[in-house]
């Protein structure tokens, strides 16, 4: 499962990293958003996949699954929902002053 | 910690009072205040002569960082005594001199002074600190408060050039000489400068050696403006003269030469050091003095005097170096008088310089110039002033019967007596020190006599002044008649400093020369009949005389000898060069371009994980751990894979985010198959919230619709793109397949029930273990819904106008009538689900402690709701039906969650501790009570009024 779930994370952050790098700034924030899709399956992965029930105690269970990323990830959705929508507003905003979302165009001049 | 550390405190204790007596008393000048604090530093190392004297010293430490070997050491001897004397009893004078020299009411005192007394307090750190450091720390402590001194006046651009130009060279020179420093300590092992002198003997042959001196000589050169680094001195002049006279003659410039002196037990008997020492300060001296030939600006002229003088002393020192070499022997006693005339002169020259500059200080004070063209015959207006002119310019000449003259004497002495030194192939060199001293003394007694006469004799031409001259007020020639008189004092009785001072800091430079119980010859004649010296002084003033008189017609006098390549149009090239240089090479990568700036990011991540991975040999492929997989989940993962390829492929904009939305829901899946209930609630309504939020952005703005992407496959981007990806595969591999240390998890699976009564360990965590990072987590949030707002609050008219055009607006007024449907059927379900999606919300809110749930998920779960209700009946009426300040209830949210965690100051224990107990209640039965649901609450309301804020002001933007 492990190889598998390695091999996806992979595929998220190569298509998450080729849309930041493109023009348009909404392929850039649906790459952010699946460079954090990836990030949370890493955290996930790298404490093993299955090793335990839930991390709830009250399933009275022999060993759970590590609690640990579980709680940073929670944290990072949440964040990622703030910063994603930010960026969006700022994008959408961007496009009704600048009329284009092409991030290349938006490139700041010489002491600006 | 002790009167000593105090000592040096003290300043800065004044320095910090400073402005507020300023602000609080404007009829009182705010010196006054300033005075007692060198007075008593002053009468305080007054005391201390008589034990210094007999050879006591006193050291006390108070450790700093003590792990490395730094400690505030401050160590009392003659060296160190001499120099406090000088910087209290001519600060003394110099605050005097300030309180008539600065208008109260025209100059920012309050400023003035806190910088004033920052430069004391760091100079006496400096020359009483122990440890390295220490003395390192002060030593730029001096150089920022000269910088903010000298650029007093800031309005004017000349201030601000040489401010900026002495901060450059001094504190280069102040890294130079920590770098020696450092590697002084890599070679003792020890900051503390008596243990490193009493190693000296071990380190000489090492070969830091060499690189250790020459780099603290950089410092101690700079500081002490030696050739070539002398440019920044003559434009220190821009800062009001009390601090000319104070910091750039008396004592910070002399703080080179104390490190020479102070270092000079360690590198004293070392060829090179005396070559260096000597030839520097002998080459300064004569160029100083020939520089001053040609000012006609009295506080240049002075400058440039100062430079020469600093030479003459710093050669001194480096002559007198040669005696470490004949420890033990009488001819160390012969060579040992050059550094006696070092400490004699230094003396001197704090002394009748400090009076020349408060003298010139008083003429550009009364007549409005410093001009030498256009003064004369100041004499009969100004007597006292002349007077005191008088003493300062024939003690500099070095003329009976004033102190100068004992020192210059001493000076000749020493580099007659050089020339029976038969080391180091000095037969043919040694010949050049007295040749080139008596020239420069030549040029001394020509610019000395220049600026008494051009300025106080002469015809008057008061007509060229600004102003009517007249004598000066009582206080600002007090300061100077003091030092005056001193100099005549000196002149006549110069034993009186020999074995209070000249001998004990004679003892702190040669420590090894003596044994105990003897004490260097130091008693000074005043006549020692007809000597080569003598005759020297003669010529001098013969050839002297002769040049002054023919000074306007002699060109080489009195112009500019290179007029084409100065060592100021070198700087000025060099910073011009050095800035353009670096703007070139930074625009080369800083492009502003993103693409280019996520390059370098990704790069810089694929190389060096890369790196690391090769290193440990981590990766390892161990199949048999990992965990078994059905059919489902790899279903699950290729339904993923393929959304998430399909992204770049999408040809509609539309296509994109719907594709980039399944790819979220498919992680929800993972979360719960890999027992992670919460996870895959928050996703779940995060996916829906923000996919709503895409739409809305997105969907209604109708060019974006309409529009095709142009997929243009770019190789670079995927070749960086596959790296990554690859490498994050690889590094998922081997976290997964070894474990290099111990996880903490155990102790949260293990303590979350004992120590925060919860039974849904992640949210323990959430809420308990690391509260505070949740806490600022949802401070962020905060402020990024707060950042949306005001984004779309934006008063964008004018710009719309241009851009827009009639197309948008109408557009826009049909799509944002809100984020509505007119859907009967969703209506009416609506009503009913938004009722039950609240109620599960509080539940999950409730159980959150012990089952999947919690603040998050609760809040994110009502705010769906709401987002339900505004797509069924528009955000118009959302907002019409719920009337709450969503970003007052996220801050709200945010001071509930403050108030719990600073509850627990109340029970004296740790930012947000928390308790928790359990109680009987009728109908509900056996239930919890613990501070953390408070904290809960705090983060419940914060990201229910964080996503409404950001869903209503989209939902609101026209």
């Amino acid at each position: 499962m492990e190889l598998y779930m390695s091999i996806a994370i992979g595929v998220l952050f190569t298509v998450g990293v080729y849309l930041v790098l493109s023009k348009s700034l909404l392929r850039i924030i649906l790459g952010t958003s699946l460079l954090t899709h990836g990030i949370h399956l890493l955290l996930l992965t790298m404490s093993r996949l299955k090793t335990g029930a839930a991390p709830l105690l009250g399933q009275k269970a022999d060993s759970y699954v590590d609690p640990l990323p579980q709680a940073l990830i929670l944290t990072s959705i949440v964040i990622s929902f703030g910063v994603t929508s930010f960026f969006f507003v700022l994008a959408y905003k961007a496009y009704q002053k600048l009329g284009t979302d092409d991030i290349e165009q938006l490139r700041g001049k010489e002491d600006e | 910690m002790s009167l000593l550390h105090l000592v040096i405190i003290l300043p800065f204790i004044f320095a910090f009072g400073s402005p507020f007596l300023y602000k609080v008393t404007n009829r009182i000048h705010t010196g006054w205040f300033m005075l007692p604090a060198p007075i008593f530093i002053f009468g305080y190392f007054l005391s201390r002569v008589p034990k210094v004297q007999n050879g006591e010293s006193v050291t006390t430490a108070v450790p700093w960082i003590p792990s490395i070997g730094v400690h505030f050491t401050v160590y009392l001897d003659g060296l160190s005594l001499l120099f406090a004397l000088l910087i209290s009893g001519i600060g003394s004078l110099v605050i005097i001199y300030s309180i008539f020299y600065l208008n109260k009411r025209k100059e920012a005192l309050g400023q003035f002074y806190i910088y004033l007394l920052l430069f004391m307090g760091a100079m006496l750190g400096v020359v009483l600190s122990e440890n390295l450091i220490t003395l390192y720390g002060f030593w730029e402590l001096t150089s920022i408060s000269s910088f903010l001194l000298i650029a007093f006046w800031n309005q004017r651009e000349k201030s601000l050039y040489g401010a900026l130009k002495s901060m450059l060279i001094t504190v280069f020179g102040g890294l130079a000489m920590l770098s020696g420093f450092l590697l002084l300590y890599m070679m003792t092992g020890t900051f503390s400068i008596r243990e490193i002198i009493a190693n000296a003997a071990m380190i000489t042959e090492h070969s830091l050696f060499i690189p250790a001196m020459l780099l603290i000589l950089l410092g101690a050169f700079t500081k002490s403006a030696q050739f070539p680094f002398h440019i920044w001195l003559p434009d220190a002049m821009e800062a009001p003269t009390p601090v000319s006279a104070y910091l750039h003659s008396a004592t910070m410039v002399k703080a080179g030469l104390y490190l020479v002196a102070r270092m000079s037990p360690i590198f004293a008997g070392e060829a090179s050091w005396f070559w260096i020492v000597s030839a520097t300060g002998i080459v300064t001296l004569i160029y100083g003095s020939y520089r001053a030939l040609k000012q006609t600006d009295l506080k240049a002229m002075l400058a440039f005097s100062t430079i020469s003088q600093l030479g003459l002393i710093m050669s001194l020192l480096g002559l007198g170096s040669a005696a470490a070499i004949f420890t033990g022997t009488s001819e160390s006693l012969f060579y040992v008088k050059a550094t006696m005339a070092g400490i004699f002169h230094l003396i001197n020259h704090a002394v009748f310089k400090g009076a020349l500059f408060m003298i010139v200080g008083i003429v550009d004070h009364e007549t409005g110039t410093r001009d030498i063209r256009k003064l004369g015959g100041l004499m009969s207006v100004m007597p006292i002033t002349f007077s005191v002119a008088l003493i300062g310019t024939f003690s500099m000449a070095g003329l009976p019967p004033f102190n100068g003259f004992l020192s210059k004497e001493m000076f000749f002495t020493a580099v007659i007596n050089i020339m029976n030194l038969d080391m180091w192939n000095m037969q043919f060199l040694s010949v050049l020190f007295p040749v080139i001293a008596w020239v420069a003394s030549v040029f001394t007694f020509i610019y000395s006599m220049l600026l008494l006469f051009r300025t106080f004799a002469g015809k008057k031409q008061f007509d060229k002044l600004e102003k009517k001259p007249h004598e000066a007020p009582l206080g600002l020639l007090l300061p100077p008649v003091v030092l005056g008189a001193l100099a005549v004092v000196f002149g006549i009785f110069p034993n009186i400093l020999s074995y209070t001072l000249i001998e004990p800091t004679m003892a702190a430079i040669h420590p090894t020369m003596l044994l105990s119980g003897q004490q260097f010859d130091t008693s000074i004649q005043i006549w020692h009949g007809w000597t080569a010296e003598i005759f020297m002084t003669i010529g001098v003033i013969a050839v002297g005389t002769v040049l002054y008189r023919q000074h306007q017609r002699v060109k080489v006098l009195h112009l500019p000898l290179f007029s084409e390549i100065t060592l100021n149009k070198t700087y000025d090239g060099g910073l011009r060069l050095l800035d353009k240089g670096a703007k070139g090479l930074t625009d080369r990568y800083m492009t502003g371009s993103i693409r280019h700036y996520m390059i370098y990011i990704f790069l810089f991540l694929i190389i060096s994980i890369a790196i690391t991975m090769g290193i440990s040999n981590s990766v390892r492929l161990d199949f048999t751990q990992y965990a078994p997989m059905s059919l489902y989940e790899a279903v699950i993962i290729f339904a993923l894979i393929v959304s998430v390829i399909a992204v770049p492929f999408a040809r509609t904009r539309m296509m994109a985010i719907i594709l980039t939305g399944t790819a979220g829901y498919m992680v929800t899946l993972f979360f719960v198959i890999f027992r992670a209930p919460d996870l895959a609630l928050t996703q779940m309504i995060v996916e829906t919230v923000s996919v709503t939020l895409f739409l809305l952005c997105f969907y209604h703005l109708p060019k974006l619709k309409k529009e095709l992407e142009s997929l243009r496959f770019k190789l670079s981007n995927f070749i960086i793109a596959l790296g990554v990806g690859v490498v994050m595969t690889l590094l998922a591999l081997s976290a997964s397949s070894s474990r290099s240390f111990e996880s903490i998890s155990d102790f949260f699976i293990k303590e979350s029930y004992n120590l925060a009564g919860g039974k849904n360990i992640v949210n323990v965590i959430l809420v308990d273990f690391r509260g505070f990072d949740t806490m600022l987590e949802i401070v962020v949030l905060s402020i990024a819904s707060y950042g949306i707002y005001a984004l779309i609050k934006v008063n964008l008219t004018d710009d719309v106008d241009r851009v827009g055009t009639g197309y948008w607006e109408s557009e826009n007024k049909l799509t944002f009538n809100g984020i509505r449907s007119n859907d009967v059927i969703l209506k009416t379900i609506a009503k009913a689900v938004i009722v039950i999606i609240l109620a599960f919300s509080l539940y999950l809110f409730f159980s959150g402690h012990n089952a999947p749930g919690g603040g998050f998920i609760g809040a994110l779960m009502a705010a769906a709701a709401f987002v339900l209700l505004a797509m069924a009946f528009g955000s118009k009426r959302v907002r019409e039906v719920i009337s709450i300040d969503f970003r007052k209830l996220s801050a709200v949210g945010i001071l509930i969650a403050l108030l719990t965690g600073t509850g627990s100051f109340l029970f004296d224990l740790p930012f947000l501790s928390h308790a928790f107990g359990y109680v009987e209640l009728p109908l509900l039965g056996h239930m919890e009570w613990a501070t953390a649901m408070l904290f809960d609450l705090g983060v419940y309301l914060t990201v229910v009024g964080i996503t409404m804020t950001i869903i209503l002001a989209i939902g609101r933007d026209k």
